[in-house]
């Protein structure tokens, strides 16, 4: 397997020092990575899920918005930064691998390196409060 | 082709009695392709030297920078072809996110940190902001590649034929790391040192100086000589001497490194006027 980009390589060992939930996917959308405190609200350890398509992962957490309605992919704040290269937020709803459904405020962002590659996004989230 | 050393020093200049038989100048190594192609890596006051040695016969020069820390160019206003009228010179070096080369060379070579401008030099000057990935300079191909270091910072593979060679001075792939070494695929720096048949290579610190210096951009020799043997190569050449260790000093830790496992490679301690040479 090649080699990931330096910079991919540092933010994944930022977030796997950092307390808040973090999910990192590479430019065609795949999960690299996420860390212990995403773990927690994604209901599954990373070693146990490892690498997914977007097709995968933007369906298995059954995201739903606040009214009930699925969330297609494209409108996940994850995909947005990935695709349309801007920042994106939104709160939604997940159901866990763990089969517990959670209230999710999710900010997304593009991860660009040295000479303006594409290298991937990056979303932070946490469990949000109910309104 | 031919590869010797200049410059093995990291940091900062460290001429005295105590370092002369490793060096004390900062990095500079010369690579001479088979057909000629004359690359230099690095422009630290090893580059003056190398300069002195020059003759008419080089047409054409490149001096191909890993990033603009003052140890890595601090001999480039002393590098004899840059004063030649006419002398073809090309320098590659990474931009800044905002900055091309030509900018952040300016900032050293203007007043008041250096006299003459970087638009005053005489010779046929081209400045490169250095490509990531694959290009070729004469018969030789160049890999550049972003490595884990404080500020835009790339290391080269350089391949001719058969042989490769890789040039990280540089570089501190533990940093982050819980487990070094963890997966090939998540190692900066990887890809350029992966088989090669001489790994030029930071080996600033002893294992126990490593923690106090975390995030600063170098390695420890132990996970030198780890990145090394993961990567396969043939040769490893330390590089990037930190300026406290001594002559005394480097000899305890390379014996240290030889006696800390079996190695797969050969571990030559980088010392200046080393030369190596491959192929026919």
């Amino acid at each position: 397997m090649p080699q990931k980009d330096v910079e991919v390589i540092l933010m994944r060992q930022l977030a796997s020092y950092l307390a808040m939930p973090i999910f990192l996917v590479d430019m065609a959308g795949n999960l690299l990575f996420y860390n212990e405190p995403a773990e927690t609200l994604l209901g599954r350890r990373y070693e146990e899920t490892g690498e997914m398509s977007l097709e995968e992962w933007s369906t298995i957490f059954k995201p739903t918005a606040e009214d009930g309605s699925p969330l297609p992919p494209e409108a996940l704040p994850l995909v947005i930064a990935l695709q349309k290269y801007q920042p994106a937020h939104r709160t939604f709803w997940i159901r866990g691998l763990d089969g517990i459904s959670r209230r999710i405020a999710a900010t997304a962002f593009p991860l660009e390196g040295q000479g303006g590659r594409h290298l991937g996004a990056v979303t932070i989230f946490w469990e949000a409060n109910h309104p | 082709m031919r590869i010797t050393l200049w410059g093995t020093r990291g940091s900062l200049a460290t001429p005295g009695p105590e370092t002369v038989r490793y060096g004390g100048n900062t990095s500079c190594v010369e690579v001479r392709g088979a057909d000629g192609t004359f690359l230099v890596l690095d422009a630290g006051t090893g580059i003056r030297r190398l300069g002195a040695t020059l003759g008419p016969e080089v047409e054409r020069v490149h001096l191909l920078l890993t990033h603009l820390h003052m140890d890595h160019i601090q001999g480039l206003g002393f590098f004899k072809p840059l004063d030649q009228p006419g002398q073809e010179v090309h320098i590659w070096g990474p931009p800044s996110t905002t900055l091309d080369l030509r900018a952040r060379l300016a900032r050293y070579l203007s007043p008041p940190l250096f006299p003459v401008r970087l638009r005053d030099l005489p010779c046929r000057l081209t400045l490169h902001d250095v490509p990531l990935g694959d290009f070729e300079i004469g018969g030789l191909k160049i890999t550049a590649a972003l490595v884990c270091h404080p500020g835009p910072t790339v290391g080269y593979r350089i391949t001719e034929n058969a042989m490769s060679i890789a040039y990280l001075p540089d570089h501190e792939p533990a940093l982050g790391a819980h487990h070094f070494l963890g997966e090939a695929d998540w190692t900066s720096g990887f890809d350029l040192a992966r088989g090669v048949d001489l790994l030029i290579h930071d080996a600033q610190y002893a294992a126990a100086e490593y923690p106090e210096h975390v995030g600063w951009g170098h390695s420890a020799i132990p996970h030198t000589l780890g990145f090394a043997a993961a990567a396969g190569v043939k040769r490893l050449v330390t590089f990037h001497h930190d300026p406290g260790h001594t002559d005394l000093v480097l000899d305890r830790l390379i014996e240290e490194a030889r006696q800390s496992s079996d190695l797969l490679f050969q571990l030559i301690p980088g010392a200046e006027g080393a030369s190596f040479e491959f192929g026919g």
